[in-house]
């Protein structure tokens, strides 16, 4: 397979942004809109259109809702792996807004509905490999983070984007206790922002994204570490220098900037050789952890030249 | 309490026991689907980690006994401490077995690999060999035939306690709260003891018989 190329868009064909945020249009739109605002208040189960992208996706089964959407990390919520699940509920996703700001020609607050409302829902099924040496196979609902970062005129001078999770911790109990430096944040290298594998994800099989997997809007990006997928998006930041990462700032000998999958480079206090696949039960052996997990097709060529002992 | 003084001391043998045997139970009972609950996403990582943890509480729980007894001025307190070893060893072996097996599946490269490479599965390793020996010599005929030496032997629940902690506190990616909380107890379980052996003369010798 081809290393997919990020899709060049011909200036002619963009929209200039006043009219992708014209106010009225919105309201309007979000009468019909993309994501059923008012029902995901309701209930954590509304339906969102999609598409399936073959492309992009795996062909291993995906692990079950139940899996997925009860083991996992999400420190806000408790450093427990049902912890997200248990204490979750408390978390408002709706209505929400991402600030854009740095080194763009359009920033400012925009509402989900704003940046959501331009763009087609696909499915992808991608891995997910946990630093801690388990890995999932997750049907995401979202889009390219290209597709979003590029209607806001990124300038020459922004070199990596920043991501920062919302911070309230009346909602979130798992910032009360100083375990990580609240708020989260996490960042990419500007190449690896724009590769068609890296998502935003708004929902999780078919459905608007459950809040212990990062309601109402997460990255995703399958050839790294799952603690790279940084959760409960609020603001989005173009910078020139490479931006701090929260678990970096926690053990910067343990956890990089780039966090690739990589089974050659343990953790240092771990292997990360192999991984066990969730959901095969209490006899599933461990199976290998491949490179990128399994995207170095894809993306290695993105880390050529560099090494990747030392920029784990 | 008063009216009955041997009421708490002919009730604490079996409680204990059951006190125990519930979260072994338990966790056997989710292990073969006989509750709601389950294990959950990752049953051996939950496996691992709950007799891993049982096993290090009934471990600081038995290193309690002899201060519990000393200062309540209760010696037949000191009847329950082989229980609790042996239920605390009976955890870590489970603990272990489930490392062996169905966590590395017997995969010998693997497993010599993270013995010598990972330092918190050699310290746990070890901690569990060090217990091994305890078990083995915890009974009434073996405390006979080594004699004094027998205590001087079951001083190795300490270095194992220790590591254990450690076992568990190298693991932690970031909560450091629970390692935490075992750690400052054998702390103070030490401490007692170390106290106790300064101020050990003759004259301040208890009437409780311990070590």
């Amino acid at each position: 397979m081809k290393t997919p190329r990020p899709p060049r868009i011909p200036e002619s064909e963009i929209t200039p942004p006043e009219q992708y945020f014209n106010r009225r249009e919105i309201m309007a739109g979000l009468a019909g809109g993309i994501l059923a605002t008012g029902a995901a208040a309701a209930s954590d189960t509304a339906r969102l259109k999609h598409w399936k992208n073959p492309r992009f996706s795996i062909a291993d089964p995906p692990n079950s809702r139940e899996d997925i959407t009860t083991y996992n990390n999400f420190y806000e919520f408790g450093t427990d792996k049902a912890d997200p699940a248990r204490l979750g509920g408390r978390f408002r996703p709706q209505p929400w807004s991402v600030r854009i700001a740095g080194e763009a020609e359009v920033t400012g607050d925009f509402t989900l509905e704003d940046i959501l409302k331009p763009h087609a829902l696909e499915e992808r099924i991608y891995r997910l490999r946990c630093v801690e040496a388990w890995s999932m196979v997750v049907p995401w609902v979202g889009l390219p983070l290209a597709d979003i970062l590029k209607r806001f005129r990124p300038t020459s001078r922004a070199k990596y984007v920043a991501f920062k999770t919302v911070l309230r911790p009346e909602e979130m109990p798992g910032q009360r206790i100083p375990v990580l430096r609240w708020p989260y944040v996490e960042g990419l290298r500007m190449d690896e922002a724009m590769h068609p594998l890296t998502i935003l994800a708004v929902g999780l099989y078919g459905e608007v994204l459950p809040n212990q997997n990062g309601a109402p809007l997460r990255l995703v990006v399958p050839w790294k570490y799952g603690f790279k997928s940084i959760k409960s998006i609020v603001e989005i930041r173009f910078t020139e220098r490479q931006p701090p990462t929260s678990w970096n700032i926690s053990a910067p000998q343990e956890y990089g900037f780039y966090a690739n999958v990589n089974p050659a480079v343990d953790h240092p206090r771990w292997s990360q050789a192999r991984e066990r696949r969730i959901g095969g039960g209490v006899f599933a052996p461990r199976v290998p952890t491949l490179p990128f997990n399994g995207y170095a097709e894809q993306v290695a060529a993105l880390y050529a030249g560099m090494d990747l002992r030392k920029q784990f | 309490m008063a009216a009955r003084p041997g009421r708490a001391r002919r009730l604490a043998r079996p409680l204990l026991f059951v006190a125990c045997a519930l979260p072994l139970a338990w966790l056997m009972a989710r292990a073969f689907g006989l509750t709601g609950a389950g294990l959950g996403a990752n049953p051996i990582d939950e496996l691992m980690d709950r007799l891993g943890e049982w096993g290090l509480r009934l471990l600081i729980a038995t290193l309690c006994v002899t201060p519990l007894a000393t200062t309540l001025r209760k010696p037949w307190i000191m009847g329950l401490r082989r229980m609790l070893g042996l239920f605390a060893f009976t955890y870590l072996c489970v603990h272990f077995l489930t490392w062996l097996v169905l966590d590395q599946w017997f995969d010998l490269d693997a497993i010599g690999a993270d013995l010598v490479k990972r330092p918190y599965i050699t310290v746990g390793f070890t901690a569990f060999a060090l217990l091994v020996p305890l078990a083995i010599t915890s009974t009434a005929g073996w405390m006979r035939r080594l004699g004094p030496r027998w205590h001087r032997l079951h001083r190795l629940v300490y270095p194992a306690a220790i590591l254990g902690v450690t076992h568990f506190w190298w693991q932690v990616k970031a909560d450091w709260r629970e390692p935490a909380v075992y750690a400052v107890l054998l702390a103070g379980l030490l401490a007692w003891r170390v106290r106790r052996a300064r101020q050990r003369t003759p004259s301040t010798r208890t009437a409780v018989a311990t070590r």
